[in-house]
């Protein structure tokens, strides 16, 4: 599987690591936002038979972390994001 | 009294090491030194400013030649600095105070083992080792690679020359390999 590296082009799957669900980035406030929602972010997953936001760690590259959109029934890769460009797009990192 | 201590290198030894393998030449490099500089958040118009004609910032996956200071790109935002040890052994504290507080610097010299590498074509070598298309990047290419499970950053300076950096703990894992795939080719 090659992942399309928005600054270094492409580069082998296995230089990268998996780390899951995309939805990690936004953990809820634990002391604001009540159990239930901090349950839901700790345990509940998507399991999507189609497009999937997952976040991969370039180990072995330039140590970014991206957000990469991936077909879990063909392994296509639809998109390749910087987790920090979705999370200043979000608003984050202010 | 002072002039009888002398640092060790990487590899344990007084005296850096080179090794002649067919038409390999491995040369550890005990001569220069070493920091980390990360632009901070924000402040990408302060960093570029300090940095114009000190330090160059090759593009991703580059590295530039400058003098006294050269360097490569490791990150989005990050350089790894490199100048001589005979005259910038501090070299963080150098680059701090050109940068102030637009860069997080960090010492790097004594976490890494540099062996330069040299041959007619790297390639059949560097083919065993890495994923890095070698023949293949223009001269100037730098990224971090894996060699048996060691992370490291290759640096292309032609087509028969290359520096490697490994981590400085996996010195001799590092040289071993090296040698043993450099035996295998010839």
């Amino acid at each position: 599987m090659i992942i399309n590296h928005p600054i270094l082009g492409p580069r082998d799957a296995q230089e990268f690591v998996y780390l899951g669900d995309a939805s990690l980035m936004n953990r809820p406030d634990g002391m604001s936002d009540g159990i239930e929602a901090f349950h839901d972010y700790l345990y509940n997953r998507d399991n999507p038979a189609g497009a999937h936001r997952e976040l991969w760690y370039h180990e072995q590259g330039d140590r970014s972390w991206l957000v990469v959109t991936r077909n879990t029934v063909t392994h296509e890769i639809l998109k390749v994001e910087l987790a920090r460009d979705v999370a200043s797009k979000a608003g984050r990192g202010k | 009294m002072a002039d009888t201590l002398h640092a060790l290198t990487p590899l344990g030894r007084p005296d850096p090491v080179s090794r002649d393998i067919g038409p390999y030449r491995i040369v550890e490099r005990f001569d220069v030194a070493l920091a980390s500089v990360a632009c901070r958040r924000g402040r990408h118009k302060d960093f570029a400013k300090a940095a114009k004609g000190m330090v160059p910032l090759p593009d991703p996956a580059h590295s530039a030649q400058g003098a006294p200071y050269s360097s490569f790109w490791v990150a989005p935002d990050m350089w790894f600095v490199e100048a001589p040890f005979a005259t910038h052994e501090d070299i963080a504290s150098e680059l701090k105070q050109l940068f102030g507080d637009s860069a997080s610097v960090t010492e790097q010299t004594d976490g890494w083992v540099r062996f330069d590498l040299q041959a007619h074509d790297l390639a059949p070598l560097l083919e065993r080792l890495c994923n890095v298309d070698f023949p293949q990047v223009a001269d100037g290419f730098a990224s971090r690679t894996l060699i048996e499970h060691i992370g490291c950053y290759l640096i292309r300076r032609g087509p028969g020359e290359g520096t490697l950096y490994g981590p400085r703990s996996s010195a001799k894992s590092l040289l071993h390999v090296l040698e043993t795939a450099a035996a295998s080719v010839i």
